[in-house]
């Protein structure tokens, strides 16, 4: 019982940043440009939450601070993002290769910030993180409450909710349905008088600020401060999630969710009856392996955008 | 004329804007920029130590570069020299650590493979592309991640001796040279960087002056094209990924049997790999350009960390890189700026 909790508890906490960087790929993805960048953009979501805490800090803000820190954080990842934007829309770059830059550019500039700001390689500890809450009444039931609803980061419910809010915003809005369009056919929607390039920076600010925020939920209630090495890859592991749930956003929620399981053996699965004697090195890298496989088309055929990584050049057929 | 010079233009002026940003990132965070960089540059060539080291730097980079190049030129993207690299590194220690044989056959055994265990992992990313067209830069992506936990579980149950790296390997299989030391004032200099230099000529004949170069070549300028006169495409995409795998496990074998002798445990990418993307794009993806654009990123790469000395943080020059990359991929952006400047001048 003690275990079932421990594990679900660390899954959700784990999985939240992944949810809502997943779904920020969904945007910049189904909107045709393709964002490998999501890794750099969680680091600079990281960076900019742990030091704008830490500024709210001092001025005295106590528990607001994280909370401040993640809207921060939004901006600042939006804003970065229009490096990738500007580059595969305006300027036609490879959208691979701009979004390596981007991961280059991100894990530079802001450890290069913090040297700048606190004269060593990380930043100081938040005093304050995203605190831990019992849900009121639910929290009470029998079994159920104890599990789910019970010491549990207000983020990880806040990504649950948004990935189905994301999920009608794309497949029941007007602007879902012109933000697929371009992702699709985008010379189709430009004859329906939609403007693609506008409908691409939304999608590619929209993952900026969703895994900007992503970053920041993981530095402001996992690993409390940031150094370079503060995102490791989950990013890419929220890039695994999209494409595992099919672009889909409840689909990228169920993968997040899975791949947060994954995670949190790996940590915990030593203390586990059943899983001590399996090696840890399997639950790292399942992940990545079940991406592979479900590409595959083992797990059902996963369809990209398609005009996925075109720039659209108007008049070019 | 212009058209080929534009060729030379374009990297030539993306290295321009990127020092030139990274110094105005260095002004506008209050350090001085000739300070800056002149630090840099001493560190490069300050003295042979320095000089020796940086070629050091420059050895795996080519191999990775190259790498990444001869996956270009075949219309793939190779996202996974990092990963290839590493299966090659303990590959390559494994090769030096387990076997006791004479140099002549020990050293080319280890290299060979390191290769050999590049070629396989990228075997996978290419039999999925080939197979069920599986985008490459997602599965290789996938198989870096893969190889970072797998090479360390594997040190950590099979070759670990005590701290948390492998063995010392024999020396009949190291790389590493008394001669080249001594005359780099103890730098870590070794017999890697002829070995990197041969790899370049190799890719050079073999994509220019041979039939199967030929080919591969073809399937990456139009797969349609050549899927009509009769080559097998899928083959080649596989070959291809093969190919650049086994120059990225020669890049590992560099580091396990040049610079370290060993393999550690590692919680982190070596970025050696992803460097090889900036220097492949750099180098036009030709054999002489990846060698030039290693020399650039090797010097950077190892001149940073006599930044520090000046008080500026040594990460400025992954910013340059980093801006590099963007300028070479926004060629589009560099052609208009010199089209420009070309019909004002006239």
């Amino acid at each position: 019982m003690d275990i079932i909790q421990l594990i679900i508890s660390s899954t959700i906490l784990y999985a939240a940043p992944l949810i809502f960087t997943a779904l920020g790929g969904v945007f910049s993805e189904r909107s045709g440009v393709v964002n490998i960048g999501l890794e750099g953009l969680m680091v600079m979501g990281a960076f900019t939450g742990i030091v704008a805490s830490l500024y709210f800090e001092g001025l005295g803000m106590g528990n607001a601070s994280p909370w401040f820190g993640l809207i921060i954080a939004i901006i600042i990842g939006a804003v970065f993002s229009l490096f990738h934007a500007v580059a595969s829309i305006s300027f036609r770059a490879d959208q691979v290769v701009s979004g390596v830059a981007l991961n280059f550019l991100a894990v530079g500039l802001s450890v290069f910030l913090v040297r700048k700001i606190f004269d060593k390689g990380q930043t100081d500890v938040i005093k304050f993180s995203i605190s831990k809450i019992d849900l009121p009444i639910l929290s009470d039931i029998p079994f159920i409450g104890p599990i789910f609803f019970t010491n549990i980061a207000i983020t990880s419910y806040i990504a649950i909710i948004l990935a189905f809010v994301v999920w009608y915003v794309v497949y029941k809005t007007p602007f879902g349905l012109r933000l697929r369009s371009v992702g699709e056919h985008p010379m189709a929607a430009d004859t329906m008088g939609i403007n693609v390039s506008k409908m691409r920076y939304i999608g590619v600010l929209l993952s900026g600020a969703f895994a900007g925020l992503g970053g920041a939920v993981y530095a402001l209630s996992s690993s409390l401060q940031f150094s370079g090495t503060t995102i490791a890859g989950q990013g890419f592991i929220a890039l695994a999630a999209m494409i595992f749930g099919k672009w889909n956003p409840i689909g990228a929620l169920g993968a997040a969710l899975f791949f947060g399981l994954a995670q949190s053996l790996a940590v915990s699965g030593g203390t586990l009856p059943l899983l001590q004697d399996i090696p840890s090195v399997y639950l790292s890298i399942a992940p990545y392996v079940l991406t592979i496989v479900a590409l595959t088309g083992f797990i059902g055929r996963a369809d990209a955008p398609k005009a996925i990584g075109t720039p659209y050049i108007k008049g070019k057929r | 004329m212009l058209k080929k010079l534009s060729g030379i233009y374009t990297p030539l002026f993306a290295v321009f804007l990127g020092i030139f940003v990274g110094a105005i990132i260095m002004l506008v965070s209050g350090y001085n920029p000739i300070v800056g960089y002149g630090a840099l540059i001493e560190g490069i060539f300050g003295n042979a130590e320095y000089l020796g080291e940086t070629i050091r730097t420059m050895t795996p980079l080519i191999l990775s570069g190259l790498a990444v190049a001869f996956a270009f030129r075949t219309g793939l993207f190779n996202i996974g020299v990092e990963g290839q690299l590493m299966v090659g590194w303990l590959a390559a220690v494994w090769v030096g650590v387990t076997f006791e044989l004479p140099k002549i056959i020990h050293l080319p055994m280890a290299i060979m493979a390191a290769a050999i265990a590049g070629a396989l992992w990228a075997f996978i990313p290419g039999y999925l592309k080939a197979k069920f067209k599986i985008h490459e830069v997602i599965t290789t992506i996938m198989m870096n991640y893969v190889a970072l936990y797998v090479t360390a579980y594997l040190i950590r149950t099979y070759l670990k001796a005590g701290m948390e790296r492998t063995e010392k390997i024999a020396s009949s299989a190291s790389l590493a040279s008394e001669y080249l030391q001594v005359i780099t004032e103890y730098s870590r200099l070794h017999y890697g960087i002829i070995v990197a230099l041969l790899a370049a000529v190799l890719m050079w004949f073999m994509l220019w002056k041979t039939k199967l170069g030929y080919e591969l070549r073809a399937v990456g300028y139009n797969q349609h094209g050549a899927h009509y006169s009769g080559m097998k495409v899928n083959r080649n995409i596989v070959l291809s990924m093969v190919i650049s795998g086994a120059f990225a496990g020669a890049a590992g074998a560099m580091e396990g049997l040049g610079t370290f002798q060993y393999m550690s445990i590692m919680a982190h990418f070596t970025g050696i790999g992803f460097d090889g993307i900036a220097v492949a794009l750099l180098g036009a993806n030709t054999a002489l350009g990846v060698v030039l654009a290693s020399g650039l990123f090797g010097g950077l790469k190892f001149g940073a960390a006599n930044m520090e000395n000046v008080g500026v943080p040594p990460e400025l020059v992954e910013i340059v890189i980093a801006l590099i990359i963007f300028f070479v991929a926004s060629s589009y952006l560099i052609r208009l700026i010199i089209n420009r400047f070309q019909k004002e001048g006239k």
